[in-house]
């Protein structure tokens, strides 16, 4: 879309040297740890970008965080570890999927917790409303809805 | 001179629009008919101005006028004349001024063809209407006024982003402007009733079709947004969960849900209070959006518009708006009479689903837009919620409401019954089941979850044809009756319909090119071949090519299948927009049936050319499902029962025929 488009050509300014965002060169031989390299960069924020992963990302800086990763992933480390090794380096900016922990504890619990609150609330309106019988019609009201039928027939 | 009257038509607009504010809302309160017709002529006028004003500006583009500064900074004597045009609304400035001069010409719709209105709801929607025009218009002049000269007027302009310079900025801004915006009726109307204290039936078949309006012009706007990106930005991507984006999907959910409430409460008189909410929800929901996109409050540094005089701008009208409407509706909202009663297992029970999975939907991405900001407000940290925060939460709340779509126009009102609709379902779960088995063995690549998400989007498919299918009693009535049956339903079933099945093909696409996409990156030589998903693809050179405003270096490549057969030659290139110095990718695409193979080119290395080569199988449905869905809002707004006016007329027609046989 068009603002993310500008945001895209502010990123390729300011770090130039365009190139295509997954370099051949940085592809491990190992398929099931490219694999891996390519499931984590997705989930790795280009930090100079606007909002993009490092393996969408062309910026130099997202080019070595993918290096980064992959030779992590090569000694042998866990996908856990590589994330829990970059964020000692880059910090929580960097995970594009907060982390589970007290401070973002509402962020994850909203959608749940909306979505029972939510279901709670119609639930208990639509029980309340059921219970109240609606009141008998008046005289008058029986007598209109006579002449109505009537009219009808 | 011509921007000088653009100028001043423009403050003239703005007066009128104060006029519209409060001389009808006056009128309705003192009851004085004369002044609440005022609205409407000065409505009409101020539409009438603004195009002016837009006109002017477009001209300025047109003729290269640089002694305007925002052509100066946005244009170049070298562009083709359509990027010249559409690069009047591909900046801060001429994008604000579309946005008022959409809001100016719904508004004069209202007052052109509401004429069977009640005259108070009718005064009060178009002073609602003028009050956010004004708001607007202020915004524009004293923050972001387009038509500020240069005391000397350079010879060429800046140019606009070569990324904008496309066909999409021609198509994508305007028909999300007019989804956005169009809500504003919607909201105007609600705001009006409470105002007014009436809330009817009535009330309901008349926001429904400006709803549809707003939410079929903003279905089309985001898909052509989607496409645009994925074409222009060079690496295959359709959805990126990036702010401006989710801006956007916040009130298309809640927009989408307003139109299904607004049936319940057309129909059946309930959720009345609901519906209300709703409509100012929806259009809050693009303010909220409109302050993301223009304050630049998203990134502090990376963003299009970083002067923060123009946020806190917005922003108050932001909280005008918003705060005003609600604080309106805690006070006056509780007064609405609830409506009728019905069972959970029935029509309305099926859009009151519908509205909870679509409201938490909407809010899980409002949260998730908003959160790091929340955070780094209250604290110094910085995190990121991206694309891996919103497929996780988004997805599994999505699933159950498309399990459940198809059910949805099967249930009777009041009582609905379960098991008569799933039997009528039967054939569309069983062909979708069969075609989710028949994907997981014959499909290379698919996975459990793939084939179940092609069953999904099958079952979306099938059970809104068999709505269509079972109200036409095809299979129990000859073919003859049946056809004559389904051509006598009303074409808001047949909207539905479509809505409902291209909900289907884009789920579809979506499942298909995330699950079963071949991708491939390797450096290429000239006259050296690759193989990907039973094509082969022959890089034959890269040439050098200048274009008006730009040079690029074309890769060429032929094209054929593993079999042998040629299918001609495809070209991807990395453009320099010399005015600019900026490079651009502009990827090879070949659509193949319903599949496209994309090529991007990346640099020259000493081992070759860079190459990404995808094959991108039913992606073309994404797009396609969501103009369904479009097509099927503008089929029900057909419908003569929703028309503009129609009720009137139809009771005409009635009293007429002596009572009719419809």
């Amino acid at each position: 879309m068009i603002f993310r488009a500008f945001l895209l050509v502010l990123c390729l300014l300011g770090f130039s040297g365009i190139a295509v965002a997954v370099q051949p060169d940085e592809i491990l031989v190992d398929p099931a740890l490219e694999a891996r390299a390519r499931q984590l960069s997705a989930e790795l924020r280009c930090m100079v970008c606007q909002n993009q992963s490092i393996d969408d990302s062309d910026a130099e800086l997202a080019r070595d965080l993918r290096v980064l990763v992959r030779e992590r992933l090569k000694a042998g480390d866990t996908n856990e570890e590589v994330l829990n090794y970059i964020v000692s380096r880059y910090g929580e900016f960097v995970l594009l999927k907060p982390r589970f922990n007290a401070r973002n504890a509402i962020l994850w619990a909203a959608p749940v917790l909306i979505l029972v609150g939510g279901s709670a609330l119609a639930f208990s309106v639509l029980r309340r409303r059921g219970n109240t019988v609606p009141a008998p019609l008046s005289t008058e009201e029986e007598a209109a809805l006579r002449d109505i039928l009537k009219d009808e027939s | 001179m011509s921007v000088e009257l653009g100028h001043f038509a423009l403050v003239l607009a703005l007066a009128l629009a104060l006029v519209q504010a409060l001389v009808p809302l006056l009128g309705a309160r003192l009851g004085s008919a004369p002044l609440m017709r005022m609205g409407e002529p000065v409505a009409i006028t101020g539409f009438a101005l603004i195009a002016f004003a837009f006109a002017a500006l477009v001209l300025a583009y047109v003729q290269s006028d640089f002694s305007v500064l925002n052509v100066w900074e946005n244009s170049h004597s070298a562009k083709p004349l359509l990027f010249k045009i559409t690069g009047t609304w591909g900046n801060h400035e001429g994008s604000m001024l579309l946005w008022v001069l959409i809001l100016a010409f719904f508004g004069a719709l209202v007052a052109a063809f509401g004429q069977n209105l009640p005259p108070t709801l009718r005064a009060n929607v178009l002073a609602i209407q003028g009050l956010i025009a004004s708001a607007f218009l202020l915004f524009i002049l004293f923050t972001s006024n387009p038509f500020i000269r240069l005391e000397r007027a350079p010879i060429e302009g800046r140019d606009l982003n070569p990324i904008l310079q496309d066909i999409g900025l021609a198509i994508h801004p305007p028909l999300l402007y007019l989804g956005y915006v169009g809500f504003s009726i919607s909201f105007s109307f609600a705001v009006a009733a409470l105002i007014d204290g009436r809330l009817d039936a009535a009330w309901a078949r008349w926001v429904r079709p400006w709803t549809l309006v707003a939410w079929a012009f903003l279905t089309g706007g985001i898909a052509m947004g989607s496409y645009w990106a994925y074409y222009e930005l060079g690496w295959g991507g359709f959805w990126f969960w990036d702010p401006v984006e989710n801006a956007s999907l916040m009130p298309w959910l809640a927009g989408t849900a307003l139109l299904h409430s607004a049936i319940v409460m057309e129909k059946r008189s309930a959720l009345k209070i609901w519906t209300v909410l709703l409509a100012i929800l929806t259009f809050s929901l693009s303010l909220l959006g409109t302050f993301l996109v223009r304050s630049g409050v998203l990134t502090s540094v990376h963003s299009f518009a970083t002067d923060p005089t123009r946020g806190v701008f917005i922003l108050a009208i932001l909280v005008f708006f918003i705060g005003g409407a609600l604080a309106l509706f805690a006070v006056r909202g509780a007064s609405l009479a609830p409506g009728g009663l019905f069972h959970p297992i029935s029509r309305e029970g099926a859009l009151v689903f519908n509205n909870l999975m679509l409201t938490t939907a909407a809010a899980t991405v409002l949260i998730g837009t908003l959160y790091p900001l929340l955070i780094e407000a209250i604290s110094e940290d910085k995190i990121s919620v991206g694309a891996p925060f919103f497929n996780l939460t988004f997805v599994p709340l999505f699933l159950p409401l498309l399990l459940a779509v198809p059910f949805g126009p099967l249930l009777a009102w009041k009582r609905g019954d379960l098991p008569g609709a799933l039997q009528r379902l039967q054939f569309a779960f069983w062909a979708a089941g069969a075609a989710a088995i028949a994907s997981y063995f014959l499909i290379d690549r698919a996975n459990a979850a793939a084939a179940l998400g092609i069953g999904l989007g099958l079952w979306l498919v099938f059970g809104a044809l068999t709505d269509l299918a079972f109200k036409s009693g095809i299979g129990k009535v000859g073919p003859a009756l049946a056809l004559r049956r389904l051509s006598g339903l009303p074409l808001s079933m047949f909207g539905t319909c479509f809505a409902h099945a291209g909900l289907g093909l884009t789920v579809l696409g979506i499942v298909s090119v995330t699950a079963l996409q071949a991708e491939k990156i390797l450096t290429m030589q000239p006259g050296q071949s690759t193989e990907i998903s039973g094509y082969t693809l022959r890089f034959v050179d890269l040439r050098p090519f200048t274009g008006p405003n730009y040079t690029e270096d074309r890769a060429e490549f032929a094209l054929g299948t593993t079999r042998g057969a040629s299918l001609g030659e495809l070209v991807s290139s990395k453009r320099l927009y010399t005015a600019r110095g900026m490079p651009t990718t502009e990827a090879g695409i070949r659509t193949m049936g319903l599949s496209q193979l994309y090529v991007s080119i990346g640099d020259r290395t000493p081992a070759g050319l860079v190459v990404r080569i995808w094959w991108k199988p039913f992606v073309t449905l994404i797009w396609a499902g969501a103009l369904v869905m479009m097509g099927g809002g503008f089929i029900s707004l057909m419908d003569r029962r929703l028309r503009v006016g129609a009720p009137a007329r139809r009771k005409a027609a009635l009293a007429a025929d002596g009572g009719g046989t419809r």
